[in-house]
């Protein structure tokens, strides 16, 4: 437990202080929630109305946790970082555990902040956002494990196209933050409904609006893609170990 | 008791045979440079010995401590030191010498008393709260050593120390690496005649997986008769190439 939290403690500093985290993480959801607010106030998009609006927007500020992630395990890896670590008496379940629980805090602040400013742009008060807050975790967990997979499998400047572009893009498009899938339709509207984006974002309005019933179909889902991505990014982490 | 000694140690992957069969022994206290063209085996030695893989076959007793079956024990003696800086951006110099006292068990005083010692043995003092990756490439190398030396193991690794140095920066690194002769057993690797002549106590010269020369820089130019290490090398290299 000890080691964990040496390795948390080091994996939260290096994020923290690291501006990408937050220009991207804290920064570019907010003036994107900011723009499309004011987009909204003049035109009236019911896809932006705030409850529809900010829960989808902390969904999208979690597509940025998968590139920090990834980025810091491509580097620890490349820079040797994690091969020195090896040949200390540390556990594959410190290093995984350092990596990953210090960033379910960061998403859970980053997911705040964004209601938070949600509020100041005129989203209703709710007493349902205190779990909404938390109910984006299993969310947060399916974005964290995909940084961490493909920091294991991919070197830093592959993790700048593959996570920085490509899935935060990919994910967007698929979540129906920005349209509705279904307006789509065909293939798109079901690969939509097979990745766990869309249901995220389904997951988080159903919490923010209070109806359960509505949220615990998205979260098994969701859950599921937590559950599966984890186990992958497990099995890439020791792949690599194993190969160093 | 030696701090090393190999039995057979072999690596194989599918069809390459990486080390083979090797039989070295490493006296406590001594500096060891191992030498060897790219692809000889120096690095799958240096993997098999500081438990980051595992041999195909044979052991090595690391202070009596067997790779194979005590590896946790063998990780607790010894410090590597990678060819790249590894070492964590944003953290602070004195941060990056926490971490890795703390992870080998030492607790936040004497961490402290270690990271004390060890910022005015190699002058980190200067730069104590700067983050590591902000510092120049000799400064860098300087920590990733420190990061190894705070573990204080009883065995160091140290892979090419100074590759793409200036001659500065090297300079200052060799003092440094001397320093610590007798305090703890050297596994010195590097590409470089003059660094291995000037550093180490003896010489190891691998090829195809073995070792093809042990000696002293002296014994080595003398049994091929070359004037000069990097001479003597060559020709070393080339018979195990053979």
């Amino acid at each position: 437990m000890k080691q964990t939290l040496l390795l948390s403690r080091r994996t939260a500093k290096e994020l923290l202080r690291d501006p990408l985290t937050v220009i991207f993480g804290l920064g570019f959801p907010l003036v994107v929630l900011g723009l499309l607010s004011a987009i909204q106030a003049n035109v009236p998009v019911p896809l932006f109305l705030p409850e529809k609006l900010t829960p989808g927007i902390t969904v999208f500020g979690l597509s940025f946790m998968t590139l920090f992630s990834a980025l810091l395990v491509s580097r620890d890896r490349c820079s040797a970082l994690l091969l020195r670590l090896y040949t200390t008496p540390l556990r594959p379940a410190h290093y995984i555990f350092g990596y990953l629980l210090p960033m379910l805090p960061i998403a859970l602040a980053q997911t705040a902040l964004c209601y938070a400013f949600g509020l100041v742009l005129g989203l209703p008060w709710s007493v349902s956002l205190l779990p909404a807050v938390l109910l984006n975790l299993p969310a947060a967990l399916v974005f964290i494990s995909l940084g961490l997979l493909c920091g294991s499998l991919l070197n830093d400047k592959q993790v700048g196209g593959v996570c920085g572009a490509l899935l935060t893009n990919l994910s967007a498009w698929l979540s129906g933050i920005w349209f509705d899938v279904g307006l789509v339709g065909g293939a798109f509207k079901t690969l939509a409904e097979i990745l766990p984006f869309y249901h995220a974002v389904e997951l988080q309005r159903a919490a923010y609006a209070g109806t359960l019933s509505g949220a615990l179909p998205h979260l098994w889902i969701v859950l599921a893609w937590a559950a599966v991505l984890t186990a992958a990014a497990v099995w890439a982490f020791l792949r690599q170990m194993r190969k160093n | 008791m030696n701090a090393i000694e190999t039995k057979e140690l072999t690596k194989r992957y599918k069809d390459l045979t990486a080390v083979d069969n090797l039989e070295l022994e490493v006296r406590q206290g001594e500096l060891f440079a191992l030498l060897g063209v790219n692809g000889a085996g120096k690095t799958t030695t240096i993997k098999m010995l500081s438990g980051l893989t595992k041999p195909t076959a044979g052991d090595a007793l690391l202070l009596g401590r067997s790779v194979v079956r005590e590896p946790e024990a063998v990780k607790r003696l010894i410090a590597v030191s990678p060819q790249e800086t590894a070492v964590a951006p944003k953290l602070s110099v004195a941060e990056n010498l926490e971490l890795m006292a703390r992870i080998s068990g030492a607790d936040r005083s004497e961490a402290a008393r270690r990271i004390d010692a060890l910022c005015e043995q190699l002058s980190l003092d200067q730069v104590r709260r700067k983050a590591a990756g902000k510092l120049s490439g000799g400064w860098q190398r300087r920590l990733s050593i420190a990061m190894a030396l705070v573990l204080e193991p009883k065995i160091l690794f140290l892979d090419e120390p100074t590759l793409g140095l200036d001659v500065l920066a090297r300079a200052e690194l060799w003092e440094l690496i001397r320093s610590l002769k007798g305090e703890m057993t050297v596994i010195l690797t590097t590409h470089y005649m003059e660094e291995a002549e000037a550093l180490s106590d003896r010489i190891g010269v691998m090829g195809k997986g073995r070792l093809t020369a042990v000696g002293t820089a002296e014994a080595l130019k003398q049994r091929v008769g070359a004037a000069t290490l990097e001479e003597a090398f060559i020709r070393l290299a080339k018979e195990a190439a053979k």
